[in-house]
């Protein structure tokens, strides 16, 4: 992989090539939290944000998005307008493009999805580092630094960024700033490498992933699950801020007096009641104690037997968004049998 | 390395779709039993119609514009070809969207989807077939499958409940079928309120009573509603069925049918993708599914 370094002072040069290759997304204040969103000005931009409010998935995969437009009896035409928007993400964390590459497993395999797959290809991934707070545990979740994913990922070395470039398209925009990017000293390096112990050292939130989803096995009949199931709302507050949930629901919306409409897919939630009702009544999921066991299940257990890896990332997200303080990193703290203690 | 191929700049978008229904016609509607229909559907572009090909226990995804898309079973067999029999009830939205269609109306079809029954695995085998309720609409891929290539299959046993004579779907084929020396066909209804059957009248687990079964070289296709599992799968363990030899379609949920959507999702499998045919020993592992 190449290694560079971008001096910080030359980031506003950077940015202004780097529009050649997109329209540049960034993280912007609104209302005392963060999110992404086209940049105005780049000097919008707050490169020390903390988590977003959605995560990138509202990209790759919209809240809302339409599949398809049918007509009557003439059958169903893809829509493809949006699709060949070419969008630049700059200001990336670590979990976030974990977070993708996750995704990408379940949007790719023996059916890829055409939709997700043309998104991410027109879309530049410039990660940056960032600082862990009191609800990231991604370091937990092998997910605070990412090899993979990005086209270009800025680490903070004091006066640069040391630059991974990821793929061929971020070496073309390397190349496309001119002299932009120097070489990495070994001093470059060592600071980097001081950053990193620091970073791996800052976290307050730990668990162990090691064996949880035989725990969870074990753990299927636990009494946690009814607890947490009579405190849950079933808002699905969680399933829509996480960068992993990807759970969908498709409907046909007709236009009004008419045979012609749209197919539309909807961001859903498991922890919603229809989530697995079936046509004639039968719910396989009807109590919200096993809608929560099943979201856990998934996250931690469900997806390491089909992907190799739990699907959280822990970014934290789901914790400061419940309503009612249902705590991922609590939950399988108390299912270890760990107290639920800050690790320092 | 990603999966995600970003290495060329451009593709045609869309050139493969899997969502994309493909255009079907309906070419015969055929009550069977009241809010039971079998539609049979031939696709519109004939090259497709002539090269489809699934194995039995598939699904395809069934759009009808303006009320979506359902899962529902193929029930007819890859040895029949060219069209695709689909066993409706009216019981949803989308269902009764297609109710109210009439032959030649066109709708939206993609697939097959799903595993089907392990058809290389079941070869040389005795077969046991227990459909309850709509049970058949899945099972009836397998059945003609196995008729149609007798030769592959040592005995075949076929156990078919319902309330009464008029509840029983694929009724008159069933009973053609009690005539037949190379399969046993066992039907029986709860209550025979027509008076005119001649078949059994007992509830569906009774007709093990009137079966020779040998579970050491038989596998069982089971299907229909959560009482019937529950009383054939104890029928079949206290014969001595191994588990993983007892075979049974389920139904979820679905808006894709490719392992993304999650809803059809139990545990850490998708049914979509390694099901809808599970074995009981799955079943056990996965304490949501049946």
């Amino acid at each position: 992989m190449k290694v560079l370094k971008l001096p910080k002072q030359k980031l506003d040069f950077f940015v202004s090539v780097v529009q050649q290759f997109g329209e540049v997304h960034g993280p912007v204040e609104q209302d005392g939290k963060y999110v992404f969103k086209a940049l105005g000005r780049w000097s919008d931009v707050r490169l020390n944000y903390i988590r977003t409010i959605l995560p990138l998935k509202k990209y790759f995969l919209p809240p809302r998005e339409p599949l398809f437009r049918y007509t009557g009896q003439g059958g169903y035409a893809p829509c493809v307008e949006e699709l060949e928007k070419r969008i630049v993400l700059f200001g990336v964390h670590a979990c976030d493009v974990f977070a993708l590459n996750v995704l990408d497993r379940v949007f790719s395999g023996k059916y890829p999805d055409p939709y997700y797959q043309t998104r991410r290809r027109n879309t530049v991934i410039i990660g940056t580092d960032c600082t862990p707070d009191e609800h990231c545990f991604c370091r937990s979740m092998r997910a605070d630094f990412v090899g993979d994913g990005f086209d270009l990922f800025f680490h903070d070395i004091g006066e640069y960024y040391q630059t991974l470039v990821g793929t061929a398209l971020g070496d073309d925009i390397v190349l496309a700033t001119g002299p932009l990017f120097e070489q990495v000293t070994q001093e470059d390096v060592d600071e980097y490498k001081r950053r990193s112990f620091r970073k791996r050292h800052s976290y307050r939130l730990d668990i162990e992933i090691r064996d949880l989803p035989e725990i969870f096995e074990m753990e299927y009949h636990s009494d946690i699950w009814e607890e947490l199931g009579s405190r849950c709302l079933s808002c699905g507050s969680c399933s829509m801020v996480c960068p992993t949930c990807y759970c969908y629901d498709v409907v046909d919306e007709a236009e009004p007096g008419s045979a012609k409409g749209r197919r539309i897919r909807n961001w859903d939630s498991c922890l919603f009641a229809m989530h697995a009702l079936v046509a004639g009544g039968e719910n396989f999921r009807k109590s919200r104690g096993s809608r929560v066991k099943f979201r856990f299940y998934h996250k931690q257990r469900g997806f390491v037997a089909e992907y190799g890896r739990p699907s959280c990332v822990g970014c934290g997200r789901c914790i400061s968004v419940c309503p009612v303080k249902i705590d991922m990193v609590e939950v399988i703290n108390r299912l270890r049998g760990v107290r639920h203690a800050s690790c320092g | 390395m990603l999966p995600v191929d970003r290495s060329t700049s451009y593709q045609p978008v869309l050139s493969v779709n899997p969502y994309q229904p493909h255009t079907a016609r309906i070419v015969r509607i055929y009550k069977m039993v009241e809010d039971n229909y079998l539609f049979t559907l031939r696709f519109v572009n004939e090259e497709l119609a002539r090269s489809f090909r699934h194995a039995p226990g598939q699904f395809i995804m069934l759009s009808v514009p303006g009320a979506g898309e359902v899962p529902i079973s193929i029930s007819s067999s890859p040895t029949r070809p060219e069209v695709l029999e689909l066993c409706v009830r009216r019981v949803g939205r989308v269902t009764n969207a297609l109710y109210r269609l009439k032959t030649n109306d066109l709708v939206g079809v993609r697939g097959p989807y799903g595993n089907g029954f392990p058809i290389h695995e079941l070869e040389g085998s005795d077969l046991l077939f227990a459909a309850g309720g709509l049970g058949m609409a899945p099972l009836r891929s397998l059945i003609w499958y196995a008729l149609d290539r007798r030769d592959k299959y040592n005995k075949i046993t076929l156990m078919c409940g319902a309330r009464t004579p008029m509840d029983m779907l694929f009724r008159e084929e069933l009973v053609s079928l009690v005539d037949r020396t190379d399969v046993t066909c066992l039907l029986a209804v709860d209550a025979d309120p027509t008076g005119t059957w001649q078949n059994h009248i007992c509830l569906l687990p009774s007709l093990f009573d009137h079966a020779e079964i040998d579970p050491g070289r038989t596998y069982a296709a089971v299907c229909g509603p959560p009482v019937v599992y529950k009383y054939i799968l104890k029928r079949l363990l206290d014969l001595g069925f191994p588990k993983d030899r007892i075979l049974m379609s389920l139904e979820r949920r679905m808006k894709c049918g490719i392992g993304k959507c999650g809803h059809c999702s139990i545990g850490y499998m998708y049914t979509c993708l390694h099901g809808p045919i599970f074995t009981y020993w799955d079943a056990i592992n996965l304490p949501e599914m049946i």
